[in-house]
């Protein structure tokens, strides 16, 4: 969470930034809106747009360097918008600059009838997938981009699902019958058409061939399609096709209570477990201006790292069967398995436990926890040294590795990496270092780095931070904090027990926060977490309603995905292998 | 074998041989699975019998009664003929081979060797022909890469066995294992017994060289096709190949059925079960090379190793000291 001390800091930015902005747009060009996670906000009218957004990519007195997140809300059923520009659909540009660990918001409100902004894929390259899906999911037009077209729904898709008039549920539809000719349309559809892409069937030289690779492909990590130009095994060009693993986790975000979506989190970064939690409970808790104790915050920190393990070690297995290695991937399941024996022991679940809680935790921490954590301290450090001979000190590992797949950092920010794939590229940013939430501040850790961005270097990242995850959770296990697991603040749901039965009022409070769900004031907050593959963050929006008005699940594989034909250009198709194992990324935390 | 009284016996070794090596090959499915499980701390299969063992029968049933499925974009003759050129290939190689001077179905063919070595050049066809029948993109792009694999690296493995023909001076197998009654070839000839060996490897296009199938990257290579018997025939063929390539390697560098106290055909056994477990071994521990860096390390490396290793030993045995 931001200290008092960071919100000074963010608002004398905000001065700045706009001094410069009034001074090249003119005096009513912005409008300033209040955010409760003190992000600065203007609103700027879909006319000066692009020249606001290139001006802050690089002209600016504090210029923005990374797009981080671009997506869209449907304001035409919001109730508090005081102060708000009249707007039917608004358009959200956040921008980040990792050298001042400053953030922005861009908002462009947009009327019924002229929904079209003019597109910054030419500003930031990433732009172009986030436009995609604002277009698909909202109907908005994005002026001069390359390619608008469908991306996480199918191309024959009616309608866009993020608007309020379209049904959240199957059941609002009718049944679906899947008749010969509807079949024979959508397989069509999915017929891959090179010129759509602007590439070519012939060289001089040669035929290309075109490679449908995936979205059932062993080495792909889930259902994921790319399509290869291939001239014999070399790529000429990747068209990455995601949305097969889409699941309208932000629509569902509208329909449920805040305390019932926090399962559904879960399961966006499959691996991470309550990873994907910590964001979404953070950002309520800043909703709701509740404040978590000491020992959920350590619980919680303890729990992620746990996850942080899980998720690496299967990065690290699977990266080396992406290779050709079979057995490290069982070595490195096993060890995975020891860590949900801790975490089933407290959470009582292994994969998605669902275990935070709006104000803490579920429970408290059961007996014996201590035991069990410091036996796995104990034993994993001893592997991850023989796991290190076995794959990093393996010549053949490194020949597949060393210097394939590699971007530079000014890359990395075109496209909006974040994670260990920014480090690899030398930038020592953790969202854990540079903006400590939840108690990251009082640990003692390192952030490592490596400076050639190329696979082998994503991989040693990865393992590094597995270290510094085993010192974390001893330093959890050494300072665990006495006192309650979960805030007595009256939205913390569900309330402790010892709040709940002294009187009528409490007893109703807790009969309506377990019912209809806490009713969260009207506001809006993103809150980022640094999440096993990069930063997650959710951008709640509320309306003063026990659910949420708009969720948007901010997540770093998406981006990721949208480098690769970058990285495989010129590359070999057993390159491009170990190029997505590298990656690490899993399809529902592209999809959503 | 002129004399009809010699054809029966002669039949009879012959269709024992081959049910032997059938078995063997089908046991080895399951010594493999049970030896990859030790290794990477999983048990394998045990359930199907005492340990498991009954696993090969369960699986010979079900890839027996599989639909027998050609793909219809496939082009069906060649499609069925690969994987018999696979097996037959094999099998007509291990003919060769001299377990014992008494055991063995043509030990003492005098160009042994070299029907060998001929054999596992047509069993390049069964690749080519099954990546490139199969009408897929996957199975093209292995075939293509078993046709450059194999073709290179049977010009090592012949290269290699020079040193070892220079130094007995037969092809007959037996002959060869006869020279060896004082020092196993492996001593003189060990760069040739290692390239051998990784050419043997890559001809079974095993791991880490299975760049053929290459299953992360392209799903099961030139075998994606196929399946029920006409994938267990590639598999099977694939086993024999295994135990040709380690009994090969036995007769021709450790010595074949030479040692002490134990019978002949014992010793052959424990040598040739030896190399074959170093095969699942290297299985379970190396990853696989790219394409182009096993090519290159083929042509830049083994050819120059083996054309040096040649004229050594010939430059040995001319000035005296090699006894030829």
């Amino acid at each position: 969470m931001l200290t008092d001390a960071d919100s000074i800091h963010v608002t004398g930015a905000e001065q700045i930034i706009l001094r410069d902005l009034h001074q090249r747009f003119g005096p009513t060009a912005i409008t300033v809106q209040k955010t409760i996670d003190q992000i600065p906000t203007f609103w700027v009218d879909r006319a000066i747009v692009h020249d606001v957004l290139k001006h802050l990519r690089s002209g600016a007195e504090r210029s923005f360097r990374v797009l981080y997140d671009l997506t869209a809300v449907d304001e035409r059923l919001r109730v508090h918008r005081e102060g708000l520009p009249p707007s039917d659909f608004t358009v959200v540009y956040h921008l980040i600059s990792f050298e001042r660990n400053d953030d922005i918001r861009i908002k462009v409100p947009l009327k019924e009838g002229a929904l079209e902004v003019p597109t910054a894929a030419d500003i930031w390259p990433n732009a172009n997938w986030y436009e995609r899906e604002v277009w698909d999911l909202f109907g908005l037009r994005f002026a001069g981009h390359p390619n608008l077209r469908r991306i996480l729904t199918p191309p024959t898709w009616t309608g866009h699902p993020l608007r309020k008039d379209h049904v959240a549920r199957a059941t609002e539809m009718d049944p679906y019958v899947l008749t010969e000719e509807r079949e024979l349309t959508e397989q069509e559809a999915l017929r891959f058409n090179p010129e759509e892409w602007g590439m070519k069937r012939h060289s001089k030289t040669a035929d290309f061939m075109f490679l449908n690779l995936g979205p059932n492909h062993p080495s792909v990590h889930g259902v994921f399609r790319i399509i290869l130009q291939l001239e014999g095994e070399e790529i000429i060009d990747a068209v990455p096709e995601i949305g097969f693993h889409h699941r309208a986790a932000e629509k569902m975000g509208e329909r449920q209570t805040w305390h019932t979506y926090i399962p559904y989190t879960d399961r966006i970064d499959y691996l991470g477990g309550v990873m994907n939690n910590f964001p979404y409970v953070m950002a309520v808790e800043k909703l709701a201006g509740i404040t978590v104790p000491p020992r959920a915050q350590m619980i919680r920190i303890m729990l992620a790292e746990l996850f942080r393990m899980a998720s690496h070690l299967v990065f690290y297995g699977t990266m080396s069967q992406d290779v050709g290695q079979l057995s490290p991937v069982f070595y490195m399941f096993a060890d995975r398995e020891r860590v949900f024996h801790i975490i089933e022991a407290i959470c009582g679940f292994r994969m998605h436990p669902a275990w935070f809680r709006i104000g803490g935790v579920a429970a408290d921490l059961p007996q014996g926890w201590d035991t069990m954590i410091r036996d796995y301290l104990d034993y994993q450090p001893k592997r991850l040294d023989e796991y290190h001979k076995l794959v990093m000190q393996n010549r053949i590992f490194k020949a597949r590795t060393v210097g394939v797949g590699a971007y530079t950092l000014e890359e990395a920010y075109d496209w909006g990496v974040t994670g260990p794939g920014l480090r690899a590229c030398g930038l020592e940013w953790d969202y854990r270092k540079q903006r400590p939430y939840s108690g990251y501040d009082q640990l003692d850790f390192e952030i490592p780095t490596c400076n050639n961005g190329d696979c082998y270097d994503r991989v040693v990242v990865h393992i590094e931070e597995m270290r510094q995850s085993l010192r974390i959770i001893r330093q959890c296990l050494d300072n665990m904090p006495p006192g309650p697991y979960r805030s007595a603040h009256k939205l913390a749901t569900p309330p402790l027990r010892d709040n709940t039965m002294h009187d009528i009022e409490t007893l109703i409070t807790h009969f309506l926060n377990a019912s209809w769900g806490p009713v969260l004031p009207p506001g809006e907050a993103m809150v980022s977490i640094e999440a096993t593959k990069g930063i997650n963050g959710y951008y709640l929006t509320a309306d003063g309603n026990s659910n949420s008005y708009r969720t948007r699940i901010r997540t770093p594989s998406f981006p990721h995905l949208q480098m690769i034909p970058l990285i495989s250009r010129g590359a070999y198709v057993a390159d491009l292998i170990a190029i997505l194992g590298s990656i690490d990324f899993v399809m529902a935390d592209v999809d959503r | 074998m002129s004399n009809p009284n010699d054809i029966i016996p002669g039949l009879l070794n012959i269709i024992l041989g081959l049910a032997f090596l059938m078995m063997m090959a089908a046991l080895l499915t399951w010594v493999e699975r049970r030896l990859l499980g030790f290794l990477q701390d999983r048990p394998g299969p045990n359930r199907a019998g005492p340990s498991g063992s009954l696993q090969v029968v369960a699986d010979g049933i079900k890839l027996l009664f599989k639909q027998d499925w050609i793909p219809p974009f496939a082009d069906p003759g060649v499609f069925v003929l690969a994987p018999a050129i696979a097996m037959v290939t094999v099998m007509l190689a291990i003919a060769v081979i001299p377990a014992t001077p008494a055991i063995g179905i043509i030990g003492n063919l005098n160009v042994g060797l070299l029907f060998f070595l001929a054999m596992s050049g047509l069993g390049v066809y069964s690749v080519v022909l099954a990546g490139w029948s199969s009408n897929n993109k996957f199975s093209l792009l292995g075939g293509v890469r078993a046709a450059a694999q194999m073709v290179s690296y049977e010009v090592f493995m012949g290269l290699s066995l020079v040193g070892v023909v220079m130094l007995s001076g037969s092809f007959n197998l037996t002959d060869i294992v006869h020279s060896q009654r004082h020092l196993w070839y492996v001593v003189p000839q060990f760069i040739g017994f290692v390239i051998f060996f990784m050419g043997g490897i890559a001809e079974t296009h095993r791991l880490p060289f299975d760049l053929p199938e290459g299953e992360s990257e392209l799903g099961a290579g030139f075998h994606t096709e196929y399946s029920g018997m006409k994938f267990g025939m590639f598999f099977v063929g694939e086993y024999i190949g295994i135990m040709l390539v380690s009994a090969m390697t036995t007769v021709l560098f450790l010595g074949g059925w030479y040692g002490p106290f134990l019978p002949p055909f014992m010793w052959f056994g424990i040598k040739t079960g030896l190399l074959v477990a170093f095969f699942i071994l290297l299985r379970a521990a190396l990853p696989r090379p790219r394409y182009d860096q096993f090519m290159a390390f083929g042509w830049k490396l083994l050819l120059p190793l083996t054309l040096i290793n040649i004229l050594v030993t010939g430059a040995l045995m001319l000035a005296g000291p090699v006894p030829s």
